[in-house]
């Protein structure tokens, strides 16, 4: 058989993705967990009286310790296989990959298995967020003087 | 309103990755990580302040609210102290998430085990 004609029959046979389904699921959810996060602000300023700002913080440690938490129990890596990017792009994303790389190389020991291994998939985050903020920095401080 | 654009900020951010990972060969990695240069780059230019005050906490949660945090910082740090607050403002304001995601990684993952 030749290449062509295969990779048609393999194509015929892939299970197709609805994407305006996953699309409209990956809307739905982060949009939710925008509001969530809009919700905590609001809570937080009211029940502590503090500036915005300082709710905003809380609310980002509050989201980052639910990703963490859910993963733990088992019910956040479902989430994502059905939410996508819903879960993903959110900041509960990073969490998510930082507590699974924990657990996944807890056995190697404190040192070179979780130490080691925590921002195998956050690192990405960390570096381009970095090197990418020292340059756009660096280019508006030349230009607009900081 | 502001949670109706809060709503409708995350969840078109969340949309457009959605879009590049069912359409493109990007790992949800590259996606993060396109997503935080872009956050930086669009408050390189004051941009993403607008977005920050026009919907809340739905501009806070994605992730290229790292970005625009990280920009932040640094800007703070240079008007006060020239050119080398480059090097020592750009932790100011994210450390919130860092230090929280990897304080809660390490104690939860000395208490749980993996699940599989």
């Amino acid at each position: 058989m030749d290449k062509n004609k295969y990779k048609a029959l393999v194509d015929k046979h892939c299970p197709k993705e609805n994407r305006l389904y996953n699309g409209l699921i990956a809307f739905i959810v982060g949009g939710l967990v925008g509001v969530l996060g809009q919700f905590l602000v609001d809570i937080y300023s009211y029940l502590f009286s503090i500036p915005t700002k300082e709710a905003s913080t809380i609310m980002i440690i509050t989201l980052v310790f639910l990703g963490c938490f859910l993963t733990c129990l088992g019910f956040f890596d479902k989430m994502v296989s059905f939410a996508r990017c819903g879960l993903i792009i959110p900041i509960t994303g990073f969490a998510h990959s930082m507590m699974s790389a924990t657990l996944e190389y807890k056995k190697e020991g404190i040192v070179t298995g979780m130490g080691a291994n925590m921002f195998k998939l956050a690192g990405t985050v960390i570096m381009c967020g970095v090197v990418s903020a020292y340059f756009f920095g660096l280019l508006r401080y030349l230009i607009m003087g900081g | 309103m502001i949670y109706f654009n809060a709503f409708l900020f995350a969840g078109v951010v969340c949309l457009i990755g959605q879009i590049i990972l069912d359409n493109t060969k990007l790992t949800p990695g590259h996606i993060t990580s396109l997503f935080v240069v872009l956050g930086s780059l669009l408050d390189a230019f004051d941009i993403y302040d607008k977005f920050v005050l026009w919907c809340g906490g739905g501009a806070l949660v994605p992730i290229t609210s790292f970005g625009h945090l990280l920009i932040h910082g640094t800007m703070d740090t240079v008007s006060n102290f020239g050119v080398m607050g480059l090097f020592t403002g750009m932790f100011d304001l994210t450390s919130a998430g860092i230090v929280s995601a990897i304080v809660f990684s390490f104690v939860f993952g000395l208490i749980f085990k993996a699940r599989d």
